[in-house]
């Protein structure tokens, strides 16, 4: 049972199945755990960067192609369910057609760009997203009727999903069973199937074959598979997931703009993620995000504190400032991929085995 | 690189691109086989758009500032290629020797108020060049160091380069913000550069020839470098075949520093020019103009420095064309113009046979 939902790739370590099991656990039941706004505000944002980053690892980890438009295909996602549910007016169907318009979009785009670059080669595709992402944020906030612009667009969502919403009246466990935890939930479920449904597809022949021309493109080639289709499949399925991602981060929020979902700081926080939580293993996705969305706020209070601690030095203090805690990440980053390319999930994996 | 079986003989001359190895016919001068086509680009967009904007003047100032924008692009983007070109390297964090220079020449302008006062533009010259040349002295320092730590431990994985690029461009922006601050500095014209000259009808900033007039200057000198000095021949050399010219008995690595050096000095030369376009600089404009290079090196074909030449005047025509035909579809029409020549040629203009 266990070995068909994980696909057979178990953590391989006990270290990482602990600090996993944990993470399931503490998202599970994050909202009886810690019941604050803030606390759940949190763990969605997690569940979101979970399935987003777990897409990009699909690109970056399993077939090795990096792409810069990740971001585009999260914020076609958000804007499908923005633009529908402002339109239509609140309800399922809003959700339902924004969702499908918007993978239809993602889809189109995604086979589009792949054609084009990744024909070439794949170096191209890194360079082509890049200009077409940035292409796609400056139509973003120019077509303001339809996207409202830089201020972006505030909808609400279906009845059972809306705050207002109380299943009964009586606390269950101290908690008010109420819209936002019915919403929460639904976040959760469909997170936990995506990322099973992703280890599906890594583990599967195809995933093999990606991760065959991820070490070398030219024997893949040889042993006769079409190289330039399963990297188009890849990078499409990947803008998929990073779609509904999206839809996800548009449900939870109630509210979409250009710098919530497609903003490039978003594009290097999930490359960031990816790298240090582990290129090529899904669930370093899952540990980097939690990871990482947790550290967001705890490293700048950190900082912020040796800031405070270094003022006798101004130029300390400078480097130390809380708004410059993207130079540290950044050093970290460049670090891992020196010295552990493989990520925590990778470098626990090869302490069990050494052992 | 994959090319180690084409052998030495063929110059790794791919045998489907009917374009292939081009790059150093059409540096060393006019033979019988030169690829005019895509020089042919630049007039062919300039007259197309005639007809739709209508007022003559008005096409003169356009087309003026799109050779403008499209030179300093050039300038900026040269380095780029010749560096992807020698050591299969591709630059992720080329945008902070731009944010870099621009930011420079903003402390050396600032400091030389006497100078950028006056209405002469020859005293404005003496204020400009010294910050043209420390912006390009501590950018190739940057770039040395760049180069050392960042990018020689992944020569040849293309994957870890993009990364580790990246990741040095994040923190350069970074420490960008650390010294200069994290807001947007304004970068005013000297007074002498100000103002416009009137060509019959059409209006041109005085700016605008000046940054053609300095990109021409760089043009001309990368090509004499590039076709009448050893190091050019060498580094033409190394563009079409490293290991021969390793083999030869050339010290392939520290030419390649040499480049990597200059690409960095002239991306703060070309920030410098970017900034004093704009009028203003911000940390992030290493990654806005990011965008645009990239756009440029597609069209060009990588490695290529003529075909960075044509990408860099097409997308600054085009840039500005639409800017002023169709205001919201200004960076799209980039990237249709890219999709486009894509569709011609899929490796660029000028491909190199890599």
């Amino acid at each position: 049972m266990l070995t068909r939902l994980l696909s057979n790739d178990f953590p391989r370590n006990r270290i990482l199945a602990v600090v996993l099991v944990g993470l399931l656990l503490a998202l599970a039941f994050m909202p009886f755990i810690f019941p604050g706004v803030k606390a759940l505000n949190v763990a969605a944002k997690i569940l979101v960067f979970v399935v987003l980053v777990a897409s990009f690892d699909l690109l970056l980890g399993y077939t090795g192609i990096v792409s810069f438009a990740h971001t585009m295909f999260f914020g076609i996602g958000a804007y499908g369910i923005a633009i529908a549910s402002t339109r239509m007016g609140p309800g399922w169907p809003a959700i339902a057609t924004g969702l499908a318009a918007a993978l239809a979009l993602s889809f189109v785009l995604a086979l589009l760009v792949g054609l084009f670059s990744l024909r070439v080669r794949a170096i191209f595709f890194s360079m082509i997203t890049l200009a077409v992402a940035a292409a796609f944020q400056t139509l973003a906030s120019q077509l303001s009727e339809v996207t409202g612009g830089e201020d972006g667009l505030t909808f609400k969502m279906p009845e059972v999903l809306s705050p207002g919403y109380q299943m009964s009246e009586t606390p269950f466990l101290g908690v008010m069973l109420d819209g936002r935890l019915i919403c929460y939930y639904l976040l959760f479920f469909t997170a936990l199937a995506l990322l099973l449904a992703m280890l599906r597809i890594v583990n599967s022949p195809f995933g093999r074959v990606l991760q065959a021309i991820r070490e070398n493109e030219f024997r893949a080639e040889a042993i006769g598979y079409r190289v330039v289709v399963y990297r188009t499949t890849s990078s499409i399925l990947s803008a998929l997931f990073a779609t509904v991602a999206g839809a996800m981060l548009a449900i939870w929020l109630r509210y979409n703009g250009p710098d919530t979902s497609l903003s490039f700081e978003i594009m290097l926080d999930v490359l960031l993620i990816v790298v240090i939580g582990g290129m090529g293993t899904i669930y370093g996705a899952a540990i980097g995000s939690g990871v990482f969305v947790i550290a967001q706020s705890y490293l700048q209070d950190l900082l912020r504190l040796g800031s405070d601690t270094a003022s006798g030095l101004p130029w300390l203090s400078a480097l130390l400032s809380p708004d410059r805690w993207l130079l540290w990440l950044g050093l970290l980053f460049v670090l891992s991929v020196y010295y552990f390319p493989t990520g925590v999930v990778g470098r626990l994996r090869a302490m069990r085995q050494r052992a | 690189m994959k090319t180690t079986d084409a052998g030495p003989l063929q110059g790794g001359r791919a045998p489907s691109g009917g374009s292939a190895g081009h790059e150093v016919t059409s540096v060393g001068g006019f033979m019988k086989d030169f690829d005019w086509k895509p020089m042919a680009l630049v007039p062919a967009l300039a007259l197309l758009v005639l007809p739709f904007i209508g007022s003559g003047s008005t096409w003169v100032t356009l087309t003026v500032a799109g050779l403008a924008m499209g030179m300093i692009i050039f300038v900026i983007a040269s380095g780029l290629t010749l560096v992807f070109g020698l050591m299969d390297v591709l630059n992720f964090g080329h945008g902070v020797f731009i944010a870099l220079g621009a930011f420079v020449a903003t402390t050396v302008l600032g400091s030389m108020g006497d100078y950028t006062s006056s209405e002469s533009l020859w005293r404005n010259m003496m204020a400009v060049l010294p910050a043209m040349i420390v912006a390009m002295l501590v950018a190739g320092a940057v770039g040395l160091a760049f180069e050392r730590f960042i990018v020689r431990p992944v020569y040849g994985n293309h994957l870890k380069q993009i990364l580790i690029t990246m990741g040095g461009m994040i923190i350069g922006e970074e420490l960008i913000k650390v010294i200069w601050g994290p807001l947007q500095i304004p970068l005013p014209l000297p007074q002498g550069m100000r103002g416009t000259i009137l060509l019959g009808d059409a209006a041109v900033e005085k700016y605008r020839v000046i940054a053609v007039v300095v990109g021409l200057v760089v043009f001309g000198v990368l090509l004499w470098v590039l076709t009448h000095t050893k190091i050019g021949l060498l580094i033409r050399a190394g563009v079409q075949d490293r290991e021969m010219v390793e083999s030869l008995g050339y010290r392939i690595k520290v030419l390649f520093i040499g480049v990597f050096v200059v690409g960095s000095a002239l991306a703060g030369l070309g920030g410098v020019m970017w900034g004093l376009y704009q009028q203003n600089v911000i940390p992030q404009m290493g990654a806005q103009v990011n965008v645009l290079i990239f756009i440029v090196l597609i069209i060009g074909g990588l490695g290529s420095t003529t075909g960075a030449l044509i990408g860099a005047l097409l997308v600054g025509l085009m840039a500005n064309y639409t800017g002023f035909l169709v205001p919201k579809a200004a960076l799209f029409s980039n990237i249709a113009l890219m999709m486009a020549i894509l569709l011609w040629r899929p490796q660029g203009v000028y491909a190199l046979s890599k």
